[in-house]
C-alpha cells in the first residue's frame, strides 16, 4: 500500500499551521494518522501536502477549571481514557475513548482527528453530542466556537472550513446527580460501532430525572441525538419501565443500512443499546 | 526441557517449536524482506470491471514517468514467445478448459484480472505509474452467484462454456438413492449456501525473481506451499524455461491455508519481467490485491436431502451443488468440489445409498480453489446439518441419531458408496468422550431452565470424518490429478553424527522443523538438537509435492521415517562389521548398536557415521557416507475423525451469538507433538468459527467485490473466541510407518457445522431449522422476530 507523493509540513504553532493550510488548498491536517494514512495508502485520498499538527504543544493538554474541562485536539484516546480529570468531569468521554479500536489505535488516535474525520461509526461523536461539547476552531481568519450539534454536518463532513483546525474540545463538568454510559455493539470486522449509544442522565435528590440526553453513533450518516426519547424521560423516575417506554417508540431519522446490517436492524440495536445505556447511566447517577 | 532431547521419548512430547524465536523476534526473513543488488519492482494494473472488453491500453504517460523501466501488456508476453499460460492441474471428463493467460488479452473476467505490468526503480513509482495507464474498457454484465450463472441468459464468462458450466460431475448411484427416498419414513431437506471465503494469510503473496541471461537460470523466491509444483508449472506452462534451470525457494512463509498452493499469474509475471529487464524483479501483493487475487474458498449453493426409515436409520442421501470456479480454473480447483467433496458424503455413517451431483460453474469472480479443508468442510457441513435436521424431523436426539447410524468399530475397512474405503475408526468412542466432557445430559436441563428465563442456549455436534494425507499417486491420477502425491525425504548423517533432514514438503507455520526432527530423533536415537530440517528449496531438495491437504506428517513424515530406517539399516551393517558380529545379533537402542546382551561394547550412530565417511574400514560392497533418500507413496488416504461440540448463548435482544464453549475430540492417529497438534486444532477451529459467524465475501449483482478490505471482511479476533477445550482418541493409521493421520484441516472441517447446529438448537423454540453462514446477529434477530 503506497500513497501518492505528498509534501510534509510540521508547524510548531496553530498560527503557522493554519497559514500553511491557507496557502495550500490541497493540504490536509495530519493528527494521529489512523484514518488519514489508511485512506492515503488505499489512494482514496491523495492530498498534495500534510500538515502534521502532532508536535504543536498547545494542542496536547487536558485542563480543568471553573467547572469546565478542556481537551487539546491532539490528546490521544489513551490519555483521555486514563485521565483522572476526564474520568471525573466527563466520564462518558473516557468510557467511549477506552472502547476505541485496540491499544495501538488508542495510543495514536486523537480526539480532534476522531471528531474532524466524522466517520459515522466512530465512537467519540455521540459522546461529544450527548455532553453538549463546544468545539474551538482556529482558521486563518481567526478563532470561533461551534457546538457539537452544529459540527457534524453529513457523512464525513463537519462545519470545519478547509483552512481551519479543531484546537480544543470544551465540556461542562458533570454536576452532582449525573450519570452516563457508553454502550457499543462492535462491527465484527472493523471494530467500529455498528451502533454506539451514549447516555447522560441527571436526577434530583428525590430521584426524578431533571435532564437526559441520548445520542448514537453508527446508525445514520452522522452521530444523532434522540432528543424526543431523552426529553420524555425528564420528570420520570428513570425506572426500567420509564426507560423502555422512552426508547420503544424511538426512531432514528435517516438510519442507514449496508451489506453488514440493515437500517431496520440498526434501529433495533439503537433501542436495545439506548435502553441499556440509560439504565447504566441511571445506576451511576 | 530435561529428558526431551533424548532419542526415543521425543516422539510424542510437546517440545516447544524451534521455529518460534525467529518468528516472534522478527528475525525471520520473508520474501519481501529479501534484497538483491540491482533489484527493481513490478506492479500489476488490475481490472476495475468484473467483465469488460479491452479496446486499448494507453501507457505512454506511465512509460514517460521518471523511474519507470517498462510497461507491458499481454501483447508483449505473446511477442516474447513464452507459453504464458496459467494451467489447471486436475482434469475432469468433458471439462471446459478456457485459455488462462498471464494477463488478460482482450477481455477481463473479474475485478482484479491483470491487464498491464509496470516495472520501475522503486515501489512508489511502480504504484504511481499504475494511475497513469489508461485502459479503454467496454464494460459488460457480470455474474457472481454460481446458481444464477447457470440460468439461461446469464452473462457468459467464456463463450465456449454454455450456461457457464465448466463441468457436470456426479458420484454414487442415483437410481438406488432415488429408490431409497421412495421408501423413506422421514426425509430431512435443506437448501444452504456455503459462504465464499477470502483466505487472509498474514503474509501477502510475493515473488522475487532473478533471471541470469548468461546461464539461463531463474532463481525464484516466492511465497509458496509447494516450490516443486511451481517449478514444474513455471517451466511447462508459463515461462518455457527448462525445469532444471529453475530454482524455486520458499523463504519464511507467513501462512497459506491453501492460497499459496496455486499457480497464479503474478509470480510468473515477476519472473517473466526479470527475463525482460535483465534485473531481479520483486512483486509484493498489497492487502487489497490479496483480496482481489488470492483464490477464494467454498462458494457453494446446495440442496441436500437425507432419507430415514421409521427407526431413524439413514437409508439414502442426495446432494446437488453449484460450486463456483470463478473466472478461470485454478490449479486444483476442479478437485475441490468433486473428489474432495462428493467422496465425503458418507460422513461417519453407514449409508447404503448416496448420490451427489455437482456443477462446476464459471462466475465473474476471483478463481475459487482449495482453502483449508478444501471440499471437506463443505461436505461435512451439508452432511452434519442434514443429520441435525433429520434428528429434528424424526424427533430423535441429535447424539442418539448419530450413534444409531455410525459405521461400527468392527466394520473396518468400510467401503462407502462414494469411492472411499475408510481404514479404521471408532466414532462412538470420540462421541462418548465429547458428550461426557461437555456434560450433554446436564446441558439439556440447563438449556430448559434458561429458556424459562428468556435465555437461549444451544448445543451443536459435528461428528466428522475427513480424507487427507494426499495421497496415493495412482488413485489421484485415475481421478484426474496431473500430479503425483508421494513425498520424498533425505536423511543425511554427517561425519560428526549431526543430522540434516531434507523434505519435499514446505511448511509455512505448521512446525515441521520441530516435528520432523522429533521423528528422526526417535528413529536414529540421536539428540533432537543435533537434527536440522530443511525444506522449501527445489535447489537443495530435488523433488517433492509440498504442504497442503494435511499431508505433511502422513506422507512427508513417512518418507522421513523410511529414509531414517534405511540409514539405520546401513549403519547396522557397518556396526556389525566394526563389532565383528552378525547383523541379526545386533540390537539398536537409544542410538547405540551392540550385540544383544552386551550393551557395554557399543558403536553409537555417530561412531558409525564417522567410520562411514572415513571409509577406512567398511564392509565389502558398502559405499561410503551415511545418508538415504526415500520416495514414499501412501497406500491410502488417512481418515482423521472426531466429535466437535459447540455451546452458544444467543442474546435475545440483539441476536448476537456468543460462543461459550467449544470442545474438540479429534482422532488424528499417533501424535508426534501434542502441543503442535493442539495448535493446529485451535487455528482450524478459529477459521471454521470465522466462516460460521463472521466471514463472507460479498459481491454485488454486477460481480464487484464489496468486502474488499479488513474493515468489511470479518476475520475472527481473539476476543470473539472462548478458550478451546481439546481432547483426543488415538486410532493409529494402519498403513503408514508412523501411524499418523493429519490434523491441519480437522478444525476447519468440523467446526462450521458444530456452531450452526448449536445456533439452530438454541433457536428451536422459534421454529428455526436453518440459518445460512455467516450467522450474523441480524440474521438471528430476524429469525427470532
Ligand atoms: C485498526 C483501526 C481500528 C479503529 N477502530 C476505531 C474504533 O473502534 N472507533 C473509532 O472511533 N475509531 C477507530 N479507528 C479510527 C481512529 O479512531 C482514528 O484515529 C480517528 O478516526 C482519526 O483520528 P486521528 O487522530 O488518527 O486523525 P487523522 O487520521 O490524522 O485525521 C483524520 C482526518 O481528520 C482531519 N483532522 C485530524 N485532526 C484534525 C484537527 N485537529 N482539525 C481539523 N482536522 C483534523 C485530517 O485532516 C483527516 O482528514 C480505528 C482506526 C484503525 C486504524
Amino acid at each position: 500500500m503506497y500513497p501518492s507523493k505528498f509534501d510534509y509540513h510540521r508547524p510548531s504553532s496553530v498560527q503557522e499551521a493554519v497559514q500553511i493550510l491557507a496557502d495550500n488548498p490541497d493540504a490536509k491536517v495530519l493528527a494521529g494518522g489512523h484514518s488519514l494514512i489508511p485512506v492515503m495508502k488505499l489512494r482514496l485520498a491523495a492530498p498534495a501536502a500534510l500538515v502534521d499538527i502532532g508536535r504543536i504543544d498547545a494542542l496536547q493538554s487536558i485542563s480543568r477549571s471553573n467547572g469546565s474541562l478542556r481537551i487539546g485536539a491532539c490528546v490521544t484516546y489513551n490519555e483521555i481514557a486514563n485521565s483522572a480529570d476526564v474520568q471525573a468531569a466527563a466520564p462518558l468521554l473516557a468510557e467511549a475513548a477506552g472502547q476505541i479500536g485496540d491499544r495501538q489505535v488508542r495510543y495514536r488516535g486523537t480526539i480532534g482527528g476522531n471528531l474532524s474525520h466524522a466517520d459515522p461509526a466512530s465512537d467519540l461523536p455521540a459522546a461529544a453530542l450527548a455532553l453538549g461539547a463546544t468545539l474551538h476552531v482556529a482558521g486563518s481568519g481567526g478563532s470561533r466556537s461551534v457546538s457539537a450539534s452544529d459540527f457534524f454536518v453529513d457523512l464525513m463532513m463537519t462545519a470545519l472550513q478547509a483552512d481551519e483546525i479543531l484546537t480544543e474540545v470544551e465540556i461542562t463538568a458533570a454536576g452532582a446527580g449525573t450519570g452516563s454510559a457508553y454502550v457499543k455493539f462492535e462491527h465484527p470486522a472493523s471494530g467500529y460501532a455498528l451502533c454506539g449509544a451514549a447516555a447522560v442522565v441527571t436526577r434530583d435528590a428525590g430521584g426524578s430525572c431533571t435532564g437526559a440526553s441520548l445520542c448514537f453513533n453508527g446508525v445514520s450518516a452522522t452521530a444523532v441525538s434522540a432528543a424526543d426519547a431523552a426529553s420524555s424521560l425528564v420528570g420520570s423516575d428513570l425506572s426500567d419501565g420509564a426507560i423502555d417506554s422512552a426508547v420503544s417508540g424511538m426512531s432514528i431519522p435517516d438510519a442507514t443500512g449496508d451489506m453488514f446490517a440493515s437500517a431496520g436492524y440498526r434501529q433495533e440495536l439503537a433501542r436495545t443499546l439506548g435502553a441499556q445505556a440509560l439504565r447504566t447511566a441511571r445506576d451511576r447517577a | 526441557m530435561a529428558g526431551e532431547s533424548n532419542g526415543a521419548g521425543v516422539f510424542g512430547s510437546s517440545i516447544r517449536r524451534r521455529e518460534d524465536p525467529e518468528l516472534i523476534t522478527g528475525q525471520a526473513k520473508y520474501t519481501d524482506d529479501l534484497q538483491l543488488s540491482g533489484m527493481v519492482y513490478c506492479t500489476i494494473l488490475r481490472s476495475d470491471y468484473a467483465h469488460a472488453k479491452i479496446n486499448g491500453v494507453d501507457a505512454s504517460e506511465a512509460e514517460a514517468l521518471d523511474g519507470v523501466i517498462a510497461v507491458y501488456t499481454a501483447k508483449d508476453i505473446e511477442a516474447s514467445g513464452v507459453p504464458g499460460g496459467i494451467p489447471v492441474g486436475w482434469l475432469l471428463p468433458d471439462m471446459k478448459i478456457p485459455e488462462h493467460y498471464m494477463l488478460a488479452k482482450d477481455t477481463t473476467r473479474y475485478v482484479g484480472d491483470g491487464v498491464a505490468i509496470v516495472v520501475a526503480e522503486d515501489q512508489y513509482t511502480a504504484h504511481d505509474a499504475l494511475d497513469l495507464i489508461y485502459v479503454d474498457y467496454d464494460p459488460r454484465d457480470g455474474v457472481a452467484d454460481p446458481k444464477k450463472a447457470t440460468e439461461d441468459g446469464a452473462p457468459l464468462v467464456h463463450d465456449e462454456a454454455p450456461n457457464n458450466i465448466a463441468f457436470d460431475w456426479e458420484i454414487g448411484d442415483k437410481e438406488q438413492t432415488d429408490a431409497a427416498f421412495a421408501n423413506a419414513a422421514h426425509v430431512a431437506s435443506l437448501d444452504i449456501v456455503n459462504n465464499r471465503l477470502i483466505p487472509n494469510a498474514m503474509e501477502p503473496r510475493a515473488a522475487l525473481a532473478d533471471y541470469n541471461s548468461i546461464t539461463g537460470e531463474l532463481t525464484l523466491y516466492m511465497t509458496t506451499q509447494n516450490p516443486h509444483i511451481h517449478r514444474l508449472l513455471m517451466s511447462l506452462a508459463s515461462l518455457g524455461l527448462p525445469e532444471h534451470k529453475i530454482r524455486v525457494i520458499a523463504p519464511e512463509v507467513g501462512g497459506g491455508f491453501g492460497s499459496k498452493i496455486h499457480h497464479y499469474a503474478d509470480e510468473a509475471i515477476a519472473a517473466w519481467a526479470s527475463m525482460q529487464v535483465g534485473r531481479p524483479v520483486k512483486w509484493t501483493a498489497t492487502r487489497t490485491e490479496t483480496y482481489l487475487t488470492d483464490a477464494h474458498g467454498r462458494d457453494h449453493v446446495t440442496h441436500g436431502e437425507l432419507a430415514m426409515d421409521a427407526d431413524g436409520r439413514f437409508i439414502g442421501l442426495r446432494v446437488d451443488t453449484y460450486a463456483a470456479m470463478g473466472a478461470y480454473l485454478s490449479t486444483f480447483a476442479p478437485a475441490v468440489p468433486t473428489y474432495l467433496y462428493g467422496t465425503l458424503m458418507s460422513g461417519e455413517y453407514d449409508l447404503p445409498a448416496i448420490h451427489c451431483h455437482v456443477y462446476g460453474v464459471f462466475t465473474h469472480t476471483v478463481p475459487v480453489d482449495a482453502y483449508r479443508g478444501a471440499g471437506r468442510p463443505e461436505a461435512t457441513f451439508i452432511v452434519e446439518r442434514l443429520v441435525d435436521e433429520a434428528a429434528r424431523v424424526s424427533g430423535i436426539d441429535p447424539a442418539e441419531i448419530r450413534r444409531r447410524n455410525f459405521v461400527s468399530p468392527d466394520a473396518f475397512p468400510y467401503q462407502t458408496q462414494v469411492a472411499l474405503e475408510y481404514d479404521s475408526g471408532n466414532y462412538e468412542g470420540a462421541l462418548d468422550k465429547a458428550l461426557e466432557a461437555i456434560g450433554y445430559d446436564d446441558f439439556r436441563k440447563e438449556q430448559a431452565a434458561a429458556r424459562e428465563e428468556g435465555k437461549f442456549l444451544g448445543i451443536g455436534l459435528s461428528t466428522y470424518i475427513e480424507a487427507c494425507g494426499l495421497a496415493p499417486s495412482a488413485v489421484v491420477g485415475s481421478l484426474g490429478a496431473q500430479a503425483g502425491q508421494w513425498e520424498s525425504a533425505v536423511v543425511r548423517v554427517h561425519a560428526t553424527g549431526k543430522v540434516t533432514v531434507y523434505s519435499g514438503c514446505s511448511g509455512h507455520g505448521q512446525g515441521h522443523e520441530t516435528t520432523f526432527a522429533q521423528i528422526v530423533a526417535s528413529a536414529l536415537g540421536v539428540p533432537y538438537e543435533d537434527i536440522d530440517v530443511i525444506e522449501g528449496d527445489s535447489g537443495v531438495m530435488p523433488h517433492g509435492w509440498g504442504t497442503y491437504g494435511s499431508r505433511s506428517a502422513a506422507t512427508g513424515g513417512s518418507a522421513i521415517a523410511s529414509a531414517a530406517e534405511k540409514v539405520v539399516d546401513k549403519a547396522r551393517t557397518i556396526a556389525a562389521h566394526l563389532l565383528e558380529a552378525a547383523e541379526e545379533d545386533l540390537a539398536f537402542e537409544d542410538g547405540n548398536f551392540f550385540v544383544k546382551g552386551s550393551p557395554d561394547q557399543a558403536q553409537s550412530l555417530p561412531d558409525v557415521a564417522l567410520q562411514a565417511y572415513l571409509a577406512h574400514n567398511l564392509p565389502k560392497g558398502i559405499e561410503p557416507a551415511l545418508e538415504a533418500t526415500s520416495f514414499y507413496d501412501p497406500a491410502n488416504f488417512v481418515f482423521p475423525f472426531g466429535t466437535h461440540v459447540a455451546v452458544v448463548e444467543i442474546c435475545a435482544s440483539t441476536g448476537q451469538v456468543d460462543l461459550k464453549r467449544y470442545l474438540a475430540v479429534d482422532d488424528v492417529g499417533n501424535v508426534i507433538n501434542p502441543m503442535i497438534v493442539d495448535g493446529q486444532v485451535h487455528g482450524g477451529i478459529a477459521q471454521g468459527v470465522g466462516q460460521s459467524l463472521y466471514e463472507t465475501a460479498v459481491y454485488d449483482d454486477g460481480a464487484n467485490l464489496l468486502s474488499g478490505t479488513m474493515l468489511d471482511y470479518a476475520v475472527p479476533k481473539a476476543h470473539f473466541l472462548p478458550s478451546f477445550e481439546t481432547d483426543r482418541t488415538v486410532t493409529p493409521c494402519p498403513h503408514n510407518p508412523l501411524g499418523v493421520k493429519g490434523v491441519g484441516e480437522a478444525g476447519t472441517i468440523a467446526s462450521p457445522a458444530a456452531v450452526v447446529n448449536a445456533v439452530v438448537d438454541a433457536l428451536s423454540p422459534f421454529g428455526v431449522n436453518h440459518i445460512d453462514m455467516p450467522v450474523t446477529s441480524e440474521k438471528v434477530w430476524n429469525a427470532m422476530n
